[in-house]
């Protein structure tokens, strides 16, 4: 489609939608479950099927001007069969229910995947299609089974994202009609922030309360670990070592000495986003070399601490962080 | 749409258009059968191997390729047999182009029509349900080419798929048994000549050479069905008269040209066998009578030759009544010209026969002693066979004399130049004789027509001299088929199979094939109704269409209000909808506590009723892994009896939501 008409189309799709809210109700974001009834299939012949509408016709005419009732019966029972197709598109879509919605993981800027959970009742559906914006799937729901269908969306920016609007439609059993519908989930997905590659190491400021930690004599009950070649030099615990005949390191797990702070202020001299994409990248980098980390953002400190939750907690406030936040 | 095939699917569609070119086998030409399953055999092989379609460089000619062949065969592409075979050629040719889906749609579509088109040339019971069959395989086909989720292949991918094909037609059928009887028929064609492209048969031929029966006497169509009123016929009367022949060129044996004349009828004899004949469709004027009728049915009338003509071609199935009397004579004297006539031999054909005959005559001298001796010379030395060797130029002669082997044809040929040449006025009647009893009637198929004689004997009229019969006795007794055949164990058996599939056969072309606008709108004068007419067929037509739309629509819409599963989820989604009459938007997403503290801020005596019965509601929810039966009734006995305030505001829910909107 040339892009003139495509942009043609938009804004009649647009304008429809602002003067025809009855019309296009059916578009609007909608919370889950969203189940699939007669009131939101839509069913029209494809161009094949009106090719073979004609097709029929000229079968017919030609059955009834030979005066051939056997081709004439042959071409009666292929039109019901044709238009009892439609009945089937129709039972494929009729009662379908999208029951969850879920996004993977995905960084701002590369493709997210969404698992959509169907609810297919208690009939088997097979060879359903769902379309979106940047992309389409096909996906079979067996009988009485929720299954999930997959999905890939577009990139996006960071934070809360609206999933957009899908069409699910089918055109089974004889590709003649086609049912379809929109749904136009209300459920946000979450978008982490971009990761800046590549980042800079982690920085090595400490927080006061790991310094008052330190100045404690109970060296002796710290964690202990063996010698990594990554090890700080200055992390090395030399008496214990000495009485283990091995070089053996503080652990900096156990330690909230070695706490990092990453701070959101401390990053002077890069814009916003570039700041959200560096800590966002910290964040990842402590939790995968295990250090326990606070994040500190205008309004709001998280942490310290360590672990799935509380990198989950990070990228998640990093992700919401309004637009340009104040610097 | 742009998917490309993979070899599942591939496969679907080779079978599909291989099936559909196979209902065209027996017309095609065999070079074109040739090449069009080595075409499709090949195309689906390559695709196995995942190598492209060929080229257009090697399409586009191949198309000319066949129009040429195709114009050479036939002279042009107009008309039954060359349409077939361009239309088989094309569909091939569409084949070694398909890539996607979209064109294999197409194909498949093509299919279909050239499918409809075979039934052009032959209807039977048979080869219908054939394509039948090779209907719900495109069916099957088109289903195939539907896009599979990441579901492993189903087991039995090839059982699913007929099955849901042939159920969908099975779901069509009675729709289509009302179109097919309701829609309009054509009283006259909008273009060319109906009969002349459509399945009648001709049978019978005006002209006769020896040879010419045997493709006819290996067709097993019905020709005709004959009821008898009282006594039927022995097998050695029932010949059935349909074409008298009497000029004779030296090969081809041809009937007097004289349709206009007609024939008083002879006096109504005492002894005479009634009867009714169901003549299928041939496209001829002839009416098979037993000899000899003296009762004319409408719109027909008795010829010099003592046989039934119609005055109009019968081009579809026609039902008449006759009275024959193997007695009847019609004339007494045959005049000069007529002798003469019947007594004329080409020049230059078949001296040895004359000569012959004139040997006959010098030594025997009465007619009766002549006919004797030839009959004795056919039993004596002559075969049987269905199958005789090709005669030289001059036929009589060369069987006479030579080859000595033939069936009806040649004797009934040979005899009557051997009469006329000894001075007996002879004449060749073709026709039909004998026929299979299938219950109360005579079945008599296109294998059941036979040649025979008629002499003329001063004082007794035109006798019948049937000289096959010195030969092969049991082709009279017993018909063409029981000679032919050779006989086996299962003779019986398969007889009576037979005859029980001629029923199915005969139902099959009487309610469907012979179904013409005639008897459309007869159709309702069987109930005490008047005739529809066109517009009161159309009007039922549109009327059950409409009936069968709602069904469908009733059949595609079921199954999918429920909201919910189980009972208790109804019982629920029931007191919200209450709750909503009563002014209370209960959301379907809102948790029944959240519901139950808004209506407690709205009216506290509500909700202290309603308190235990969301308690108990939440217990069966959300306690167990299965609500209790007994007690989900329970609640929603309560539920239902619980009193509602009638129309009250209530503070609404937190916006209008999709299904308790006003």
């Amino acid at each position: 489609m040339a892009p003139a008409l495509a942009g043609l189309r938009l804004r009649a799709l647009a304008f429809a939608e602002r003067r025809l809210p009855a019309l296009t109700r059916l578009r609007r974001r909608e919370d889950l479950p969203i189940r699939l009834d007669r009131r939101r299939i839509y069913v029209l012949p494809t161009g094949f099927g009106v090719l073979f509408g004609v097709l029929l016709f000229v079968m017919l005419v030609g059955a009834l001007n030979y005066g051939n009732n056997a081709a004439l019966l042959l071409t009666c029972v292929l039109a019901a069969a044709a238009g009892s197709s439609l009945f089937v598109a129709f039972r494929a879509l009729s009662g379908l229910e999208l029951v969850g919605l879920r996004a993977d993981e995905a960084e701002a800027g590369t493709p997210r995947r969404v698992h959509l959970r169907f609810d297919p009742g208690q009939r088997a559906r097979s060879s359903l299609r769902l379309r979106h914006a940047a992309g389409a799937i096909v996906f079979d729901l067996e009988a009485g089974r929720a299954a999930e269908a997959t999905l890939e969306l577009a990139p996006s920016a960071r934070g809360w994202q609206p999933t957009g609007r899908l069409r699910l439609w089918t055109d089974q059993p004889f590709g003649l009609f086609q049912c379809w519908s929109w749904i136009n989930p209300a459920q946000e997905l979450l978008v982490y922030p971009a990761l800046e590659r590549p980042a800079p190491p982690l920085p090595s400021g400490r927080g006061r309360i790991g310094e008052q930690a330190e100045t404690g004599s109970s060296e002796e009950h710290a964690g202990l670990r063996e010698y990594r070649p990554s090890d700080p030099p200055r992390l090395i615990a030399w008496k214990a070592s000495v009485r283990h005949d091995s070089l053996l390191v503080r652990d900096v797990e156990r330690r909230s000495g070695e706490m990092l702070e990453l701070a959101h202020h401390a990053l002077r001299g890069l814009d916003a986003e570039a700041r959200i994409r560096r800590l966002a990248a910290w964040v990842v980098e402590a939790e995968r070399a295990q250090r326990s980390y606070a994040l500190v953002l205008p309004g709001a400190t998280i942490g310290p601490s360590l672990g799935e939750a509380h990198r989950t907690a990070c990228l998640r406030a990093l992700a919401t962080l309004p637009a340009g936040a104040a610097p | 749409m742009t998917d490309p095939l993979d070899p599942r699917r591939f496969g679907w569609l080779g079978t599909a258009i291989a099936a559909t070119v196979a209902t065209h086998a027996a017309h095609l030409p065999g070079w074109l059968a040739i090449a069009v399953a080595a075409a499709i055999a090949s195309r689906v092989l390559m695709q196995r191997r995942g190598r492209p379609p060929p080229s257009a460089w090697l399409r586009v000619p191949l198309t000319f390729a066949l129009l040429l062949a195709v114009i050479a065969t036939y002279g042009n592409v107009f008309g039954r047999e060359p349409g077939s075979a361009l239309a088989c050629g094309l569909l091939a040719l569409k084949l070694l182009e398909t890539r996607r889906a979209r064109d294999a749609r197409i194909g498949i579509a093509f299919a279909c029509f050239v499918l409809m088109s075979s039934l052009l040339f032959t209807s039977t019971l048979v080869f219908s349900l054939f394509v039948g069959c090779v209907l719900v395989l495109q069916l099957a086909a088109l289903t195939a080419l539907q896009p599979r989720g990441a579901a492993p292949e189903p087991r039995s991918e090839l059982r699913d798929l007929l099955a849901r094909a042939a159920s969908l037609v099975a779901v069509g059928l009675p729709l289509a048994i009302v179109a097919f009887v309701l829609l309009p028929r054509l009283e006259t064609p909008l273009w060319g000549a109906r009969g002349a492209d459509g399945v009648g048969r001709t049978g019978l031929s005006d002209t006769m050479a020896p040879g010419q029966f045997a493709q006819l006497m290996l067709d097993e169509t019905p020709a005709f069905r004959v009821v008898f009123e009282g006594r039927a016929p022995r097998p050695s009367e029932q010949y059935f008269r349909t074409i008298v022949m009497t000029e004779f060129d030296g090969t081809t044996w041809r009937r007097r040209d004289d349709f206009a004349r007609g024939t008083a009828l002879p006096a109504p004899p005492a002894e005479f066998i009634a009867y009714a004949i169901t003549l299928d469709a041939t496209n001829q004027h002839w009416l098979p009578a037993l000899d000899l009728p003296f009762t004319v049915p409408d719109d027909a009338r008795l010829d010099r030759d003592q046989v039934l003509v119609a005055r109009r071609p019968v081009a579809q199935a026609r039902r008449y009544e006759v009275r024959s009397s193997p007695r009847a004579q019609l004339a007494t004297a045959l005049g000069a010209r007529e002798r003469a006539r019947m007594l004329r031999l080409p020049d230059g054909y078949g001296p040895r026969a004359r000569a012959l005959a004139a040997g006959w005559r010098s030594d025997l001298g009465e007619d009766r002693r002549i006919v004797a001796a030839a009959l004795s010379l056919f039993r004596s030395s002559f075969t049987y066979t269905l199958e005789p060797p090709p005669l030289a130029r001059d036929s009589v002669d060369d069987f006479l004399f030579g080859t000595r082997r033939g069936f009806c044809e040649h004797y009934a040929s040979a005899f009557v130049f051997l009469m006329r040449a000894a001075g007996i006025p002879a004449r060749v009647v073709t026709g039909y004789q004998g026929g299979w009893w299938n219950g109360d009637y005579l079945l008599v198929r296109q294998s059941d027509a036979h040649a025979w004689a008629e002499i003329w004997r001063d004082g007794s009229g035109w006798v019948r001299v049937d000289p096959t019969a010195a030969v092969s006795p049991e082709r009279v007794e017993l018909g063409a088929p029981a000679v032919n055949a050779s006989p086996s164990l299962l003779g019986e058996t398969w007889r009576a199979l037979r005859n029980q599939f001629d029923i199915a056969s005969r139902l099959w072309t009487e309610a469907v094939v012979r179904f013409d606008s005639a008897r459309q709108r007869g159709m309702m004068t069987q109930f005490g109704m008047a005739d529809l007419g066109r517009r009161g067929l159309l009007g039922s037509f549109a009327v059950l269409l409409c009936v069968a739309m709602l069904l469908g629509t009733a059949w595609a819409i079921r199954g999918a209000r429920e909201i919910g599963g189980d009972a208790l989820d109804r019982a629920w989604d029931a007191l919200r909808k209450r709750l909503a009459r009563a002014g209370i938007d209960a959301r379907r997403t809102e948790g029944p506590i959240d519901l139950l503290a808004r209506v407690r801020a709205a009216d506290p005596v509500l909700a202290a009723r309603l308190a235990p019965l969301v308690d108990e509601y939440v217990a069966l929810r959300y306690a167990g892994a299965e609500p209790v039966p007994r007690r989900v009734a329970a609640l929603a006995a309560r539920l239902q009896r619980l009193a509602l305030p009638r129309r009250r505001r209530f503070t609404p829910a937190r916006d209008d939501d999709s299904d308790g909107s006003p």
